[in-house]
């Protein structure tokens, strides 16, 4: 079977099986999940039994439930967050290419500047100061994980704006946003779509580690991070609880990770298809 | 070489300046101030006059900056916001359980991760190589709590070899130390192991296509033997350097691992210090974080020119 002209391995297959069941379970959460997000059911951390197949969670809500209602949180702001950044990265990034030394060097040294440091410290000062909405939490996710796609874009628009057809645009007298747009971006996308998956993976892993510490995504919304650090206590029991949500994160990465590897096979391969990187 | 070495240290230093001027500007960018976000809607005038007057937010920014980076400097790093103590004597004991914990894990992880990589490269395309491959992969793509949540089940509560709660006191003996700490430990190995092993690996076998181990093959030597007298140190360079920088995230993953463990250490502070809005303490943990990793990733660099000739004379 062949997917955009090209045929997938096993693994692939795997991969985009498994993104494909979580992202239909975020979709159609009301029509799956068996309870409400928040609505509580039974005791602690109740066995698992016919009602609440996987059990119930720290103060009696539906852990199955949560789990499918946490797919749509946790996978809607990482995808989110990942295009906003890509939007990000790739304007600036194309700017500094194109636009010019001068914006070229100021947009690089800051770019420098905020590579130096962790992702992690800088979210935490930055939510530190404008506390954890989810739209706080998107749009600084999105600038610092900017930082990393524009490296990529600037890497890969300084290769194509020396190109004749780029020239061709300019003598022209085309406008900057108009080469951007109608030159470069067509000309850079294969790289950019496997970027794409690994930057998702990051960020959704991120999102999980930083709602894990109770700065993410905040309560009533469930969401795998914040539902192992809700059950986190249940382990010292011996119970399961906080794993099924660090399961699932695990099995997402995993499948958007085969279909990187794939999609990245495919670029290596010298068909013509991939841009020169 | 030894202008070179300057020149990246310089480097270093002006970038960890550019760093705390950001550090410091992050708390700057609201719309309003500091004061008005953390006191929220309900404050009145009056409190909010008070209050800035008690964080000095009344004077300019440029100011407040230079006094907060020299003070800095001179191990300073102010009070904390919430509870009015001097932060660095919070900090002190915290971050020399932080370092406890990152050197334990550094001491496990950096042996243990090249001899791994050697070994995968020594017998490429076999059983032990696609074994060490996919647990390394593995690794790398699940979230740090689960590994640790699952090192917990299994050797904590399951047969109970190590505690579950890692709690450490100055007072305690060094060896009651490494038993506390074991479990965090190995997750923060675990978690930066796949990289340094997965480079060692890729440093030894791109050596292999070179002329001179073909040469050593014709004479006879077998496959080890090539790799640990002929491939191995010419890919020194690239592993110490990949070393240095795992060491720098290794920095960064403490933060998680301490709350997993309820390890007292500086990740934790700063995760309560965000949890409480005390920018202060946010502040102090971030430039010291910031700083551990601009050090190890101006000291990875600096080990790399002085290991590979070809970057000592900059072009």
């Amino acid at each position: 079977m062949k997917l955009f002209g090209y045929k997938p391995p096993l693994t692939a297959w795997v991969g985009l099986a498994i993104i494909t069941i979580f992202v239909l379970i975020a979709i159609f959460a009301d029509f799956i999940a068996p309870y409400g997000e928040a609505e509580s059911v039974g005791q602690t951390w109740d066995d698992p039994s016919f009602a609440n197949w996987l059990g119930t969670d720290n103060i009696g809500r539906d852990l199955l439930s949560r789990l499918i209602y946490g797919a749509r949180m946790t996978i809607g702001v990482a995808l989110v967050t990942t295009i906003l950044s890509f939007f990000i990265g790739i304007t600036t990034g194309f700017m500094a290419a194109v636009g010019g030394p001068v914006i070229d060097q100021i947009l690089s040294r800051l770019v420098d500047v905020m590579l130096s440091i962790p992702l992690l410290i800088f979210a935490l000062i930055i939510l530190s100061v404008f506390g954890s909405s989810i739209s706080t939490l998107v749009l600084t996710l999105a600038i610092l994980d900017s930082t990393r796609v524009f490296r990529l874009a600037r890497a890969v628009a300084t290769n194509l704006a020396v190109m004749e057809y780029v020239e061709a645009a300019r003598l022209r007298g085309e406008g900057l946003w108009w080469i951007m747009r109608r030159e470069i971006l067509p000309n850079a996308l294969p790289p950019m779509i496997s970027e794409f998956g690994l930057r998702f993976c990051f960020n959704f892993l991120f999102v999980a580690s930083l709602s894990f510490l109770g700065l993410g995504i905040q309560p009533p919304f469930a969401d795998w991070g914040g539902m192992v650090r809700d059950n986190g206590k249940a382990i010292s029991f011996g119970l399961s609880a906080p794993l099924w949500p660090a399961i699932a994160i695990a099995t997402m990465t995993v499948g958007v990770n085969l279909v990187v590897d794939w999609i990245l096979s495919i670029n290596s391969r010298p068909s013509g298809a991939s841009a020169e990187m | 070489m030894l202008k070179t070495i300057v020149i990246r240290v310089a480097l270093g230093l002006l970038t960890l300046w550019a760093v705390s001027i950001l550090i410091f500007g992050a708390t700057e960018i609201l719309p309003g101030d500091v004061a008005s976000a953390v006191l929220g809607q309900g404050a009145t005038p009056e409190t909010l006059a008070v209050f800035r007057h008690e964080l000095g937010l009344d004077r300019p920014s440029y100011v407040r900056y230079l006094e907060w980076f020299f003070n800095a400097l001179h191990g300073d790093l102010g009070i904390a916001m919430t509870n009015k103590r001097v932060i660095v004597e919070t900090i002190a004991p915290r971050l020399s359980n932080t370092l406890f914990l990152a050197g334990y894990a550094a001491l496990i992880a950096v042996p243990t991760s090249v001899v791994l990589g050697i070994v995968a490269a020594i017998n490429e395309g076999k059983f032990v190589d696609r074994f060490v491959n996919i647990i390394s992969l593995m690794t790398i793509s699940v979230p740090e709590f689960f590994i640790a949540y699952v090192l917990i089940l299994y050797l904590a509560v399951q047969f109970e070899v190590f505690p579950s709660l890692s709690t450490v006191f100055p007072e305690m003996e060094f060896s009651e130390k490494i038993y506390m700490a074991a479990l965090p430990a190995f997750t923060l190995t675990m978690l930066v192991m796949a990289h340094m092993l997965r480079m060692t690996r890729t440093s030894v076998l791109s050596i292999m296509s070179q002329p001179y181990i073909e040469m050593a093959f014709l004479k006879g030597l077998t496959r080890s033997q090539v790799i640990v007298r002929h491939a191995l140190p010419n890919a020194a360079a690239p592993i110490i350097s990949v070393i240095a920088l795992n060491l720098a995230y290794l920095i960064v993953g403490v933060v998680v691992i301490e709350v997993v463990f309820v390890y007292p250490g500086i990740g934790q502070f700063m995760v309560d210090g965000v949890a409480k809005r005390d920018l202060p303490v946010v502040q102090a943990c971030g430039l010291i974080f910031a700083g551990a990793f601009v050090g190890l990733n101006t000291v990875a660099d600096v080990l790399a020119i002085m290991v590979n000739p070809r970057l000592r004379h900059p072009r």
